[in-house]
């Protein structure tokens, strides 16, 4: 019945035209909104909201780290702990109270991670192993406590400032621990993943971020509440943090 | 009496006379350090001190990154080597605890240390000269109230023969003069203050004066200057076209040394940083007084080095209108109108349009906040291009803002930003 079908092509007019011009607001800009989104546009440039690569290395994932361990290596860069010029510049002029929001932002972004990348040449099975054996257990024969000691017992980090291990390129961490040896990186007094560090061979630290870096992401990758209570086998690592303003975020 | 005695007994006499005219300039100054009351420590003094310490920014200097307050050991780089600034906390063998207030005064009016060497004129003597003696005592209690720390200094890494006390005697023959403010009996009050802080405490032309082949300049001078060793143009205080305020409102100038953002302009770089650590401490007064003395300053319409603006934009301003539209106009906006309070305007903006490009590449390729202050404590930023564009993209991007909306100026070259990047290269490590 035409009649029926008459107003079938006004009507698709309407449509396609509301779907233009919905198609074209969206690919415009985001309009200015006066919120931390806005103020940190210039930290995802390169950071992404996920963390991702960059031409001259990897940048870390901000979203859903803890505030505490973002502030610190905010600080860290700002106060010559860590190293990269343009890192440093961005943060020169900025306050801690400025810092810690900028870490309490980023701290409460959630975004899912991607699957792990395959690694180009799988590594052998055996460093594998061990990987995981230093990952969770440690090894009290050579003083090396587990990562789970202090990452938490998933690894997704603890709160209030130490960091997630899982989700990070294999490059960024080996580069972290090779500057913890060399001592561009550093952390507040008593340093202690830089003395982890310096007991943990080359051979080890490949093999735990070999491990580290094929793991996969938990759904639920927020930090623990708290460090895990200390296995009484393990050595005691006693960690140093800069005075947070306005008391532990 | 043969020519050639004569002509010897001659050189002799004019280097005797040349010899005592450098000791009489540089070592006869009369000051008897030895003689001095201790450090005053009533809490008006102190606080004095130390608010004079923070708006002429003695810390940015005297603290190494990530160091003790007032330490000393950061690394300065000048055209002639690197300097190590001083230890200015009370600690006895590394420090000024065995100074006494006359040593002190004797440093910032005389440009010379304790034990009666010549100072490096990184120092800059050639401002503090001009404060006066009850301000230099503030000082001395409020650095003197500070806790001790022990800290060695390297020695300064000077190539030869600029560190040494007789290249010293003869740059201050050229170029230092010590003495007080310059009386100009027609200024206001207020413009006097202004001038004093201006030209003294905050010591301004430090940067903002063209210094010459020898790192000296007319310390009056604040026509702008490219600052050594930094990569950054200080932009002229008196030229119109540059950063002049002759026609700012009071309160915009104010807004800006104290928020490090005003209406009519941002401070970046090195300026962002003088206001983080110095200006934005400036008392309300003090501002006014600043403010008053910079539009007295008669202005100065220095020649534009600039070429007059090629009549149709090139291929490459073309091409960056489109990366613009991508990766700048977000904030920026379309016809680089800004947004009030957050990003600064691009069209008609003096910082855009400055002959001297240096500081745009900063900007384009570094990123940064502005100052996080007590009237803007939560800056926004700028996000560095520096590994996202590559040079061409950066040229075409910045001589579209420079010849688009109604600027002026000529393009920026692929070279420019090369020679930008190469020069900032160790700044990425």
């Amino acid at each position: 019945m035409p009649w029926l079908d008459a107003w079938r092509a006004p009507v698709r007019l309407l449509v396609c035209g509301v779907l233009w011009l919905l198609g074209a607001a969206g690919a415009g800009a985001a309009p200015f909104q006066d919120d931390m989104a806005q103020r940190t546009l210039a930290c995802i440039a390169c950071h992404g909201e996920q963390g991702r690569a960059g031409p001259d290395g990897y940048y870390p994932r901000l979203a859903g780290k803890p505030a505490g361990y973002l502030y610190h290596q905010l600080i860290n860069f700002r106060d010559g702990r860590r190293h990269y010029g343009l890192m440093t510049r961005m943060v020169d002029v900025l306050n801690d109270d400025y810092l810690m929001e900028i870490a309490r932002h980023f701290a409460g972004l959630q975004a899912p991670y991607p699957p792990p990348a395959p690694p180009a040449s799988p590594p052998p099975a055996d460093v594998l192993a061990r990987g995981r054996t230093l990952a969770q257990q440690g090894d009290a024969g050579r003083r090396l406590p587990a990562c789970a000691q202090c990452h938490g017992q998933r690894l997704t980090g603890a709160l209030p400032d130490v960091p997630g291990l899982l989700g990070l390129p294999q490059d960024y961490l080996m580069a972290q621990l090779g500057g913890w040896r060399t001592g561009q990186r550093r952390a507040h007094a008593p340093d202690c993943m830089a003395s982890v560090v310096q007991r943990l061979s080359d051979r080890d630290a490949y093999a735990v971020v070999s491990w580290l870096a094929l793991q996969p992401v938990p759904a639920d990758a927020s930090p623990a509440p708290e460090r895990p209570a200390r296995r009484a086998d393990t050595i005691d690592l006693a960690c140093g943090a800069p005075l947070t303003p306005r008391g532990r975020p | 009496m043969t020519v050639l005695r004569r002509a010897l007994l001659a050189l002799a006499v004019l280097t005797l006379v040349g010899a005592a005219a450098l000791w009489h300039l540089n070592f006869n100054d009369g000051v008897d350090v030895s003689a001095s009351a201790p450090p005053g420590t009533d809490a008006a003094t102190v606080q004095r001190g130390a608010y004079l310490a923070r708006v002429g920014n003695c810390l940015a200097c005297h603290t190494a990154r990530g160091g003790v307050a007032a330490a000393g050991g950061r690394a300065i780089a000048t055209p002639f080597g690197t300097v190590y600034t001083s230890n200015l906390t009370p600690d006895a063998d590394t420090g000024i605890g065995h100074w006494s207030a006359a040593a002190f005064w004797r440093a910032l009016h005389h440009g010379r240390s304790a034990d009666g060497r010549l100072l490096n004129p990184v120092f800059p003597y050639t401002h503090t000269t001009l404060l006066t003696r009850a301000d230099s005592d503030a000082l001395f209690a409020y650095f003197s109230s500070l806790p001790p720390q022990r800290q060695h200094v390297a020695a300064h890494e000077l190539r030869w023969p600029y560190g040494t006390q007789a290249a010293l005697a003869v740059w201050r023959a050229l170029y230092f003069r010590p003495g007080g403010l310059a009386a100009d009996a027609a200024a206001s009050d207020s413009v006097k203050r202004g001038a004093y802080l201006v030209q003294g405490v905050a010591h301004c032309s430090a940067c903002h004066a063209r210094r010459d082949a020898l790192g000296g300049a007319d310390w009056r001078d604040l026509s702008g200057g490219p600052i050594p060793g930094l990569g950054w143009y200080a932009p002229s205080l008196v030229a119109p076209h540059e950063a002049g305020v002759g026609d700012w409102p009071d309160a915009e100038i104010a807004r800006l040394l104290q928020s490090g953002a005003s209406r009519l302009g941002v401070a970046s770089g090195p300026m962002a940083e003088v206001v983080f650590q110095g200006t934005q401490y400036l008392t309300a007064a003090d501002l006014a007084d600043v403010a008053a003395y910079l539009k007295a300053l008669p202005p100065h319409d220095a020649p534009r080095t600039a070429l007059p603006a090629p009549p149709a934009r090139t291929r490459l301003a073309t091409a960056g209108e489109k990366l613009y539209g991508q990766k700048c106009a977000a904030c920026h906006g379309e016809q680089g109108e800004g947004v009030p309070g957050a990003y600064p305007p691009l069209a008609g903006n003096r910082a855009v349009t400055l002959s001297h490009t240096q500081n745009l590449l900063q900007v384009m390729l570094h990123g940064g906040f502005g100052p996080a202050t007590a009237t803007r404590p939560r800056p926004f930023g700028m996000p560095p291009f520096i590994l996202e564009l590559n040079d061409a993209e950066i040229a075409s991007v910045l001589s579209h803002i420079r010849t688009a909306w109604g600027n002026r100026a000529p393009e920026v070259s692929p070279l420019d930003v090369l020679q930008m990047r190469q020069a900032s290269s160790t700044g990425l490590r």
